[in-house]
């Protein structure tokens, strides 16, 4: 692991960070997740701004904490300002990247909404939500396979598919609040059954 | 559940660039909307608190299952355009959503309570986590909620797939792209560009073809 840089940033180098991610939020089809290898890129490889550590954190961290993925971007500011000096710049990173992930796929998807409905009765516009249905709907389904398969090895990782599908049985057949389901799958891995 | 008296189902007075819902009654029939911004707001805050791994679900099972404010049906057609435009998935359809009942300043309140408590959380967590994090049973707690996450997911893509039913596509041609899309994605780990692309484009065609002009 290399060392936590120290970062002297100018308002060029702020600019620079708001306008990267300005750009990438246009490129973020199918979330913001896609552009990571970009992100990575940009802020450890050619910046130096981020350490594979602090990188690698920002990602779980979101991961484990409750809200949208996106807020890992938030966390790669926030620890971008960290390492520029202080809580303020810290600030300043996570109200960067996140306004500039979001302004422009916000507004898009804000004005094409807003076509879409008071067009809704056209047969293009019903055409592509009908055709699109099947696709966005398996498209779920792998997220969640992605996910469980993340731990490759069956041997010593059968446990945790085992969870994952008695998981999907239970909130399709049951009215088990999921948080339950969350506790009890936290527990079973605190104490190192699955 | 029960559906509720008159008054709150009266349509909001005022006019936005969305129209509300129920003008159409054909459309309104098992509808139940929020009631105010605040009610977006905290709505939203309690959706993605309950989203560990992603939201989506929370909003599957809570604003079609619960709250009923739109039907399976409506809930793909929307999350389609989610899915295609730029962005966060969920953020997209937050906003759509929030917009839909109280145009721009509801998209704003949806998107606020989906990010604004989370995200101090977050920051909480990250500083915990710079102590805590190499922790074993902290790792461990991890490990098993991702494995809850994944199988949350999973059912939510099943459950919805009951929507299909009623697709002018019709079933078979529904099953073989779904499928192909499935296999595509998560077993030959195809980009998702061309997933929504190639497949998107076909299924758009089928559509187009099947619809009444």
């Amino acid at each position: 692991m290399s060392a936590t840089p120290v970062l002297a940033l100018h308002w060029s180098d702020w600019l620079n960070l708001f306008a990267h991610y300005l750009a990438l939020s246009f490129l973020s089809v199918g979330g913001a997740i896609t552009t990571l290898p970009e992100m990575h890129r940009y802020l450890v490889d050619q910046q130096h701004w981020l350490n594979d550590a602090q990188f690698n954190a920002s990602i779980a961290i979101a991961q484990a904490s409750p809200g949208p993925n996106i807020l890992f971007v938030a966390l790669m500011g926030w620890n971008i300002g960290i390492n520029a000096g202080g809580l303020p710049s810290a600030l300043l990173g996570v109200l960067l990247t996140m306004t500039g992930i979001l302004l422009p796929s916000t507004t898009l998807t804000y004005l094409s909404a807003r076509w879409g409905y008071r067009n809704r009765n056209l047969r293009s516009v019903r055409a592509f939500k009908q055709g699109m249905s099947p696709i966005v709907i398996a498209l779920l389904i792998a997220t969640g396979w992605i996910l469980a398969s993340a731990h490759k090895d069956p041997a010593q990782d059968w446990p945790l598919w085992l969870l994952t599908a008695a998981t999907a049985l239970m909130i399709g057949s049951s009215r088990i609040h999921l948080l339950w389901l969350l506790a009890t799958g936290a527990l079973l891995g605190w104490f190192g059954l699955v | 559940m029960q559906p509720i008296p008159g008054p709150c189902r009266q349509r909001s007075k005022v006019k936005y660039g969305f129209s509300p819902l129920r003008q159409n009654p054909l459309e309104t029939n098992n509808h139940l909307q929020p009631q105010s911004l605040t009610d977006l707001f905290t709505s939203f805050t309690l959706l993605a608190l309950q989203g560990f791994g992603g939201v989506l679900a929370v909003v599957q099972l809570e604003l079609v299952g619960k709250k009923r404010w739109m039907t399976k049906e409506e809930f793909v057609e929307e999350w389609a355009v989610a899915q295609i435009m730029p962005g966060p998935n969920v953020i997209n359809l937050s906003l759509m959503i929030g917009a839909r009942h109280f145009g721009l300043p509801g998209a704003l309140a949806a998107m606020a309570g989906l990010l604004a408590i989370p995200l101090l959380l977050v920051l909480l967590l990250a500083l915990a986590y710079a102590h805590y994090g190499s922790h074993p049973n902290v790792i461990g707690a991890l490990r098993g909620m991702g494995a809850v996450a994944a199988g949350l997911i999973i059912a939510t893509g099943l459950k919805l797939s009951t929507a299909l039913k009623s697709s002018p596509l019709g079933i078979p041609v529904c099953i073989a792209l779904g499928s192909v899309c499935f296999i595509g994605i998560a077993l030959l780990r195809w980009p998702l560009a061309y997933a929504l692309i190639g497949l998107g484009t076909t299924g758009c065609l089928l559509a187009y073809r099947k619809l009444e002009p």
